[in-house]
């Protein structure tokens, strides 16, 4: 039997009706502007655009507001935007290593050239509500030291320096584009990496966290841990050559692994990568050990069968707004196909009911 | 263009596309007269990023865009791509392209290039030493004899 089932249009209007208000909250409240939102909550506008994968603080803003502070339909809202823009074309690789630093920090050595610059960080802060947060007005200012940019060139390059270093792969190939081509086994690193970038943090942060606790254990030292402004150059057809055209802010983490080598290699550190936007230190750590996780491989490590080491499992499953929409899909209305399983299982019972009854009688 | 021209309008279009839109529009209030050879248009440029910061290339996301093309009555003509999705930010920094490409209004282009860097200049200066403040000073403590 197959029933078409129209209406609801009227109870869906009034339920939109009642979300504005609730999004709204008390009237009588001072209502939350879009600014606010980007320069008082910034780590949330900048978990939606890493995930979102869509800088642009002002509609992260605007998302997190419209999904009344649940990141995740921002981050739905954001990603249902891009995909109405047309695509201009793709940026020089942005250069890490000319990044004006507001970060960075080496849990590796202590008197890494360029110093340990702490940046606005949590760390070291005790973890005890503020109430004087409560009360309004207070506007804090930074202590300002004069100086120099920072010069700080890459700490793993040092080692690096000394052979040390597992080589990395040097080419200028065109990367595979998630957005573009659906994701295809074997991934390659610079596919994974973009999966990662804009996977969930929470997922990511648990792969992460199970490579630390022994499920394909990698022991990572963070190298160096930096966030700052890179400028984004693109070449433009029309003028002939590359032009910046605005700035980022990135955060990016290097880990030190333990090592490969061979009889006719001597054994070098290895390494994993992370990079994503805006400043999200919890997700690039995590980032980059799971992407030192994967390269099992080619690495020539063993599987432990650690989900960390599962390519296929991370990647297809690090997406939020993939999770969330087949999800989230199986609250709207599966009428049909249940009505299917309710006329299954009568039959079923009545199939076990019929031999019962005619033993009993 | 010679490779210094070419440098100066490398140097010069980034300066514009950082500008802050509403900083760009009160230095330069007035548009002089132009045609649209391409209508400003918001899209998205894809960041990439390289695997351990100096191997392979990888796609790290997209950023707002915006550009457009237009010409000035004497036929000179602008170009502009700019961060974000402000069309009179990246209408205004093609206006300028093309006032300084055919040399006309150096007394409004220059200066507002001039402005635009010293406050660009301060703001990173601020950001440098806030940074240098939280620079983390060791001290060594010597335990035993040697």
């Amino acid at each position: 039997m197959y029933v078409a089932t129209k209406g609801g249009e009227r109870a869906i209007d009034a339920a939109h009706q009642w979300l504005a208000e609730e999004r709204r909250g008390d009237p009588a409240i001072p209502e939350l502007s879009v600014d606010q939102i980007r320069e008082q909550m910034t780590l949330a506008v900048n978990r939606v655009m890493a995930e979102g994968s869509l800088y642009d603080p002002d509609l992260a803003g605007l998302a997190i507001k419209q999904a009344r502070g649940d990141l995740i339909e921002a981050v739905f809202l954001l990603r249902a935007y891009r995909t109405t823009l047309p695509r201009f074309g793709a940026s020089e690789p942005v250069d890490t290593g000319e990044m004006r630093i507001t970060r960075r920090i080496s849990a590796t050595f202590k008197d890494a050239p360029g110093g340990q610059i702490l940046g606005p960080t949590f760390d070291y802060t005790h973890r005890l509500l503020d109430f004087k947060l409560m009360a309004e007005g207070e506007t804090p200012t930074a202590q300002q030291k004069p100086s120099d940019p920072v010069d700080a060139p890459h700490i793993l390059s040092l080692l690096d320096r000394d052979g040390l270093m597992e080589p990395l792969e040097q080419t200028d190939a065109t990367p595979a584009d998630l957005t573009r081509e659906p994701m295809s086994m074997p991934a390659d690193r610079p596919l994974r990496l973009q999966a990662l970038a804009r996977g969930d943090e929470g997922f990511v942060l648990s792969m992460a966290y199970s490579t630390q606790r022994g499920y394909g254990r990698t022991h990572a030292f963070v190298g160096e841990l930096r966030i700052g402004t890179c400028d984004v150059e693109m070449f433009v057809p029309e003028l002939g050559f590359a032009i910046e055209i605005g700035e980022i802010e990135l955060t990016e983490c290097e880990t030190v692994n333990q090592f490969t080598g061979s009889k006719t290699q001597p054994p070098q550190f290895t390494r994993g990568y992370g990079l994503v936007m805006g400043q999200s230190e919890r997700k690039a750590i995590s980032v980059s050990l799971v992407d030192r996780a994967l390269r099992w491989d080619e690495l020539g490590e063993d599987n432990v069968g650690a989900p960390a080491q599962d390519t296929e499992f991370v990647l297809y499953h690090c997406d939020n707004i993939q999770a969330t929409g087949f999800l989230e899909h199986i609250k709207l209305p599966h009428y049909v196909d249940f009505q299917s399983e309710l006329e299954l299982i009568r039959k079923i019972r009545r199939a076990a009911e019929t031999p019962m009854q005619e033993a009993a009688e | 263009m010679s490779i210094s021209d070419q440098d100066q309008r490398k140097d010069y279009m980034g300066v514009l596309a950082r500008a802050r839109p509403d900083r760009l529009a009160a230095l330069l209030p007035d548009l002089p007269d132009h045609t649209w050879l391409r209508a400003p248009e918001i899209g998205t440029t894809m960041v990439r990023g390289r695997v351990g910061a100096s191997g392979a290339p990888f796609n790290l996301g997209e950023m707002t865009v915006t550009r457009c093309t237009l010409q000035l009555a004497d036929g000179a003509v602008g170009h502009a791509y700019v961060q974000g999705r402000d069309k009179g930010h990246a209408t205004r920094a093609a206006l300028i392209d093309a006032l300084i490409q055919s040399g006309q209004q150096p007394e409004v282009t220059t200066p507002l290039l001039t402005t635009l860097r010293t406050e660009e200049t301060e703001r990173r200066r601020i950001r440098d030493a806030k940074a240098a403040a939280t620079k983390v000073e060791f001290f060594t403590m010597v335990r035993g004899e040697d």
